[in-house]
């Protein structure tokens, strides 16, 4: 089975933020959900990045293992994915989080914590894949059809890689070579705990 | 005309010249457009954490990274779970351990049949009040922290998240009535809870506790006024941490709430443990004492002993504070 893995070429994002809205609709993920977002670093300024971000599907994922009732858990293709039947919305996982992937809808009184939602690499949850159960709590299960994650396939620059981490860090790689510059695979060594030699 | 025409040839050709040899080697490199552009790790070494821009409403998802996270995964699953477990299986060790070589306190002089008003209803409804939150507020507390381990393999992932689930309606939803309950008590025994020279006399000889000593002490003993500052305190400081933790992002960031839910967990856990021996030296470990909260009154002669000081102020002071006196009580 592959590792899947999220890379975001920061040379080539131009922030237009079609992730976000393609993300958004394939899911339809409620207002003042954004589980992947384009944050720009240095906006304005010379040496000014964009990223897109999500959640990365760590190794040994601080989430999972903060969970106070363990309702997360991986695919065979490492993708970690979580049950919102049993998520009770502590918001233990986004303390834990280094990339501010968990999100919380507003509900009930004092707008407190509801089930956790994030990115699930387009692979839907527990429930049967495909099914209507699936895409009304997590959203599209493409994984499943086949497809890689909607985000990176509309990529207008093709700067959001997702797929096999081999694949894409080697694509990333002879990249870099082509073009004889590259800022790095963001993310990778907090999430995956190692990098792109480049 | 044409000479001037040709030297203007010459001079061109030559700055050409000149530009093309100047640029060609500056051209044959490759423009790299990230020699001026952010590093990852040298973000993280600044800050140890990355923020940028957003043009999505959600201005806090500007955090793009902060892996800090991993060292409150570390306190959270490690070093909270030593605390908790030495501070609170420790105190019922010790108390047990004190129970069966120690035994009761009891009542030296026996009962006298006479009694004195301790608590009035007014007091108890507040020490009840605090106290039935608290307890709620401790299990289902311990239960996020020690829940996962320990509970969730006897009963299986359905059941536990649903009393999980239960258990966080309920810590969120009592602590408002425990908030207040911890600011009533502050206000209505500050009076008595005042350390003087007493407590260290009391202190000095270990509070009586072992053997048939009774050191004197107003209406709180320097024990008592342990306790008191402790739920003061203590009260206090899981208020504010678990209200940060509850309202995300109001005056906090992902840091703020990490560092809350440190605080807010080391607290709890030796609250707990110190309320276990709060709980044990008003029940089981006195005799006499439980009723003082119970009924409101005490025997004369448990006052006598434990609060030496303060029976003597009542005697004088006698029906003025609206109190019965000793010998009215008697009397009935």
């Amino acid at each position: 089975m592959a590792r899947m893995k999220f890379l975001c070429d920061a040379d080539r994002c131009i922030e237009c933020n079609a992730c976000v809205t393609a993300c958004k609709n394939e899911h339809e993920v409620p207002w003042g959900i954004n589980r992947r977002r384009v944050v720009t670093i240095n906006d304005g300024k010379p040496g000014e990045r964009s990223i897109s971000m999500a959640c990365m599907h760590c190794t040994d994922a601080p989430c999972a293992a903060v969970c106070p009732v363990n309702c997360f858990y991986t695919t065979a293709d490492a993708v970690v994915l979580h049950s919102k039947d049993l998520c009770i919305g502590c918001g233990y996982c986004f303390y834990a989080c280094p990339f501010g992937a968990p999100q919380y809808p507003k509900v009930g009184n004092f707008g407190s914590r509801g089930k956790m939602d994030k990115c699930t690499y387009c692979a839907g949850g527990p429930e049967a894949d495909g099914s209507k159960e699936e895409y009304e709590k997590y959203g599209a299960n493409r994984l499943a059809e086949g497809k890689l994650p909607l985000c990176a396939e509309m990529c207008s620059t093709k700067s959001l890689l997702a797929g096999d981490g081999e694949i894409i860090a080697q694509i990333y790689k002879e990249r870099v070579m082509k073009r004889g510059y590259g800022s790095g695979a963001w993310g990778w060594k907090t999430a995956y705990r190692e990098t792109i030699e480049s | 005309m044409a000479s001037f025409g040709r030297f203007i040839r010459l001079a061109l050709g030559a700055w050409a010249l000149l530009v093309l040899v100047t640029a060609v080697p500056a051209s044959a490199q490759q423009v790299n457009p990230t020699a001026s552009a952010v590093k990852e790790q040298q973000l993280l070494q600044e800050l140890n954490r990355i923020q940028g821009r957003v043009s999505i409403p959600d201005q806090r998802s500007g955090v793009l990274e902060q892996p800090q996270g991993r060292e409150w995964r570390e306190f959270r699953n490690v070093t909270l779970r030593w605390i908790g477990g030495i501070a609170i299986l420790g105190m019922i060790a010790a108390i047990v351990i004190f129970y069966l070589t120690v035994g009761m306190v009891r009542l030296e002089a026996g009962r006298s049949g006479r009694t004195i008003v301790r608590f009035n209803g007014f007091e108890r409804f507040v020490h009840w009040l605090t106290a039935t939150c608290f307890i709620v507020l401790a299990i289902s507390g311990l239960n996020i922290t020690f829940g996962r381990p320990l509970l969730l393999p006897l009963i299986g992932f359905e059941a536990f998240s649903e009393w999980s689930q239960w258990g966080k309606y309920a810590h969120n939803y009592l602590s408002f009535p425990f908030t207040i309950g911890v600011v009533l008590i502050f206000l209505m025994w500050i009076g008595g809870n005042i350390p003087s020279k007493v407590d260290i006399e009391w202190a000095k000889r270990g509070g009586g506790l072992i053997g048939h000593d009774h050191p004197p002490a107003y209406r709180f003993n320097g024990g008592q006024k342990m306790i008191y500052w402790i739920v003061v305190i203590g009260g206090g400081l899981v208020a504010a941490s678990g209200y940060a933790l509850m309202f995300p992002f109001y005056g906090t960031g992902i840091e703020g709430m990490q560092l809350a839910q440190i605080v807010h967990s080391i607290v709890a856990v030796l609250f707990v443990a110190a309320m276990i021996a709060h709980i044990y030296i008003g029940t089981i470990g006195m005799e006499g004492a439980f009723e003082a909260m119970g009924s409101g009154e005490v025997d004369v002669n448990w006052a006598r002993e434990h609060h030496s000081l303060w029976l003597d102020e009542k005697a004088r002071t006698g029906p003025n504070d609206g109190q019965p006196q000793p010998a009215t009580a008697a009397a009935e």
